[in-house]
């Protein structure tokens, strides 16, 4: 499953990125180029203000570019609308923060459950849908806790499955061992290496603790807006 | 669609579940607001409706002619000499606009009947009082004309005289103690009911003026009369051609004052419900002030849950739902919730404004229009500020939304 396929999922070509206008303008993308293959784990590292974050919100569909091409598979990202990115986020992606980001006062199951009710899907499908995802993330028997009943750990495990419930070709992390200690922090990087390996699931992580980077297949270190460097790991 | 429309039901369902104190007291908001508005116009509406009853009951087209200047600041009834009955024939004979013209002779007197005693109004009067105050009898009948000329001792007495003395039996026929004298009870009132001025008007009983002169006075003064105007005719011309008459046998000078006056009971009610519209309209706006007081509660407690919000409709937005879902479910979110506490305002404001004019004795007359205006404003104050919020957040970037602090 590991093996990469040839044509590229996501091509990134001379991508710049903007913020603010005039001389208070900051360009925190700097035409980058980068290709991500299906079943790839790729770090993102790289100093703050080195543009990762914003780099992993336009691969998110969260941001449009400035200027430049987005490809994600035959799609032109970067010519979509809001509700156009809406729509392949929906279909394709599954996200997971530093902040966890769950609905507070909500179930595990009914939080998991969310982005299917978004796609439409009907309630059984959803229930049995959100119990296999929670249980792929080790959280069988806490469907009914709410985010404050559950530790750190656990509610990123609600967060990743909330991401991976809909089947998602690629899942993006935004630091997601940020908030958690060292023992959490491993035990999620484990938990995001087997959706890799046993799922296929693309996985793309911004971090910046490189023990928690040493578990992706690949790393794409930024500076200044720019990939500086681009390691791939030997196969295992 | 409709499947959307049912998903953006059960987020907006969950949504308020999940947040029970803030929809509580976004509830709570509207309910008081409406609550408040709706009863007090209800209430105002009520006692409008109330005293006008009253004052149609006092009879349609009433003058009332008292010794005296007109009542207000600077009154002056001392020196001004009573009416007599000869007056009350000339006016009979020289005012055809008038229908009734009855003189009134009274005073408070204790009633005995058996063993039962009842302090009572006592008015010595003619047939002509039943016309000008729109009495009917009940049982018995009106007085005789000789019984009106010798002043018999017969009376006609009002349902709660019958009550205090006569609880069982039928008062027609009884001897009826009147201070020292007695007389017979010809006749029974139809009852009226309480009078503008919150007295009752049962409480009365009814004898020939000659009588009352004679046994209860002991003079040929009639103190008030009452006059009733024919059906169609307007009140100034009759009301002016009394005063000439009155000024020219009373032999009033041209510089000298009027020492009676004349008052039209329409005037009495439309000045009695002017005032009441004014309370009417004093309690709508303290209602109003409470309803706009629930309408900054509501405003507060959406616009303090924003920043929540928003990152709630970040989380939303990044995981795939679309800005147009969002806002759906915020709007049903708002319209249940603003719905929800409308209906209860007008439930609890239907069962109070029931329970209030019960117990104050006053018509309920539901106002449809201060309904859907009360819930209508509340509704949109819900709306507005449950729905306004949440398009501005979900027009933001979901990173910018997620990380709105």
């Amino acid at each position: 499953m590991n093996e990469p396929s040839r044509a590229p999922l996501i091509a990134l070509r001379q991508v710049v990125k903007t913020y603010g206008t005039g001389t208070a303008a900051f360009r925190a993308l700097n035409g980058v180029d980068l290709d991500i293959r299906e079943g790839e784990f790729v770090a993102i590292m790289g100093p703050s203000g080195s543009g990762k974050s914003t780099a992993l919100n336009i691969l998110g569909c969260l941001d449009a570019p400035t200027s430049g091409a987005y490809y994600f598979r035959d799609i032109r990202v970067d010519e979509l609308t809001r509700n156009q990115r809406a729509l392949l986020r929906r279909q394709f992606l599954g996200f997971v923060f530093q902040g966890f980001n769950l609905l507070a006062r909500t179930s595990a199951q009914e939080n998991v459950e969310l982005p299917l009710l978004y796609r439409g899907e009907d309630a059984a499908h959803r229930h049995e849908a959100s119990r296999r995802a929670l249980a792929q993330v080790g959280l069988d028997g806490w469907e009914h806790h709410t985010p404050g009943e559950l530790s750190g750990g656990q509610q990123q495990r609600v967060a990743i499955a909330r991401a991976i419930v809909t089947q998602p070709l690629v899942l993006l992390a935004d630091e997601p061992t940020g908030n958690l200690d060292s023992k959490r922090g491993h035990e999620i990087m484990e938990l995001l290496v087997s959706l890799n390996r046993e799922h296929g699931i693309t996985i793309i992580m911004v971090t910046h603790e490189p023990d928690m980077a040493a578990y992706a297949s690949r790393t794409v270190r930024f500076v200044d807006g720019n990939v500086d460097s681009d390691l791939r790991k030997e196969q295992p | 669609m409709s499947q959307m429309l049912l998903n953006a039901l059960l987020l907006a369902w969950r949504a308020i579940r999940r947040n029970l104190m803030r929809s509580f007291l976004t509830v709570l908001g509207i309910v008081i607001g409406v609550g408040a508005v709706i009863t007090m116009v209800t209430l105002g509406n009520g006692a409008t409706r109330m005293v006008s009853n009253q004052i149609s009951s006092l009879g349609s087209n009433l003058l009332i002619l008292r010794p005296g200047q007109q009542l207000g600041p600077g009154r002056d009834s001392a020196g001004a000499p009573n009416f007599k009955l000869a007056d009350v024939e000339a006016i009979q004979n020289q005012v055809p606009a008038l229908k009734a013209v009855a003189p009134v002779v009274g005073s408070r007197v204790t009633l005995v009947a058996g063993n039962q005693n009842w302090s009572s109004q006592v008015s010595g009067t003619t047939n002509d009082y039943f016309t000008a105050g729109n009495w009917n009898i009940a049982a018995g009948r009106k007085f005789e004309p000789d019984e009106e000329t010798v002043g018999k001792a017969v009376c006609v007495i009002g349902a709660t005289v019958k009550r205090q003395l006569f609880p069982r039996e039928s008062p027609l026929g009884a001897e009826l103690r009147v201070k020292n004298f007695s007389c017979e009870v010809i006749g029974l009132l139809a009852a009226k009911g309480q009078g503008a001025m919150g007295q009752d008007q049962d409480d009365v009983v009814l004898m020939p003026v000659r009588t009352a002169q004679r046994r209860l006075t002991g003079n040929q003064d009639v103190s008030t009369l009452m006059l009733s105007l024919r059906d169609g005719v307007t009140a100034e011309p009759a009301m002016d051609q009394i005063r000439r008459l009155m000024r020219e046998r009373r032999k009033l000078s041209d510089n000298e004052d009027d020492n009676f006056n004349v008052m039209d009971t329409k005037q009495i009610a439309q000045t009695l419900s002017g005032t009441i519209r004014t309370m009417t309209g004093l309690l709508g706006a303290v209602a109003a002030v409470s309803l706009l007081v629930g309408g900054i509660g509501i405003m507060n407690i959406m616009l303090v849950s924003v920043t929540e919000r928003t990152r709630e409709i970040g989380i939303r937005l990044a995981i795939g739902a679309l800005e147009h879902e969002v806002l759906l479910q915020f709007l049903i979110e708002a319209v249940v919730l603003s719905a929800l506490g409308g209906l209860i305002g007008i439930a609890l404001a239907f069962v109070t404004c029931l329970g209030l004019t019960a117990l104050m004795n006053m018509p309920f007359l539901f106002n449809p229009g201060i309904n859907l205006l009360a819930f209508g404003f509340s509704a949109l104050i819900g709306v507005v500020f449950g729905y306004v919020p949440a398009r501005r957040a979900a027009s933001l970037d979901p990173i910018v939304a997620l990380r709105y602090e």
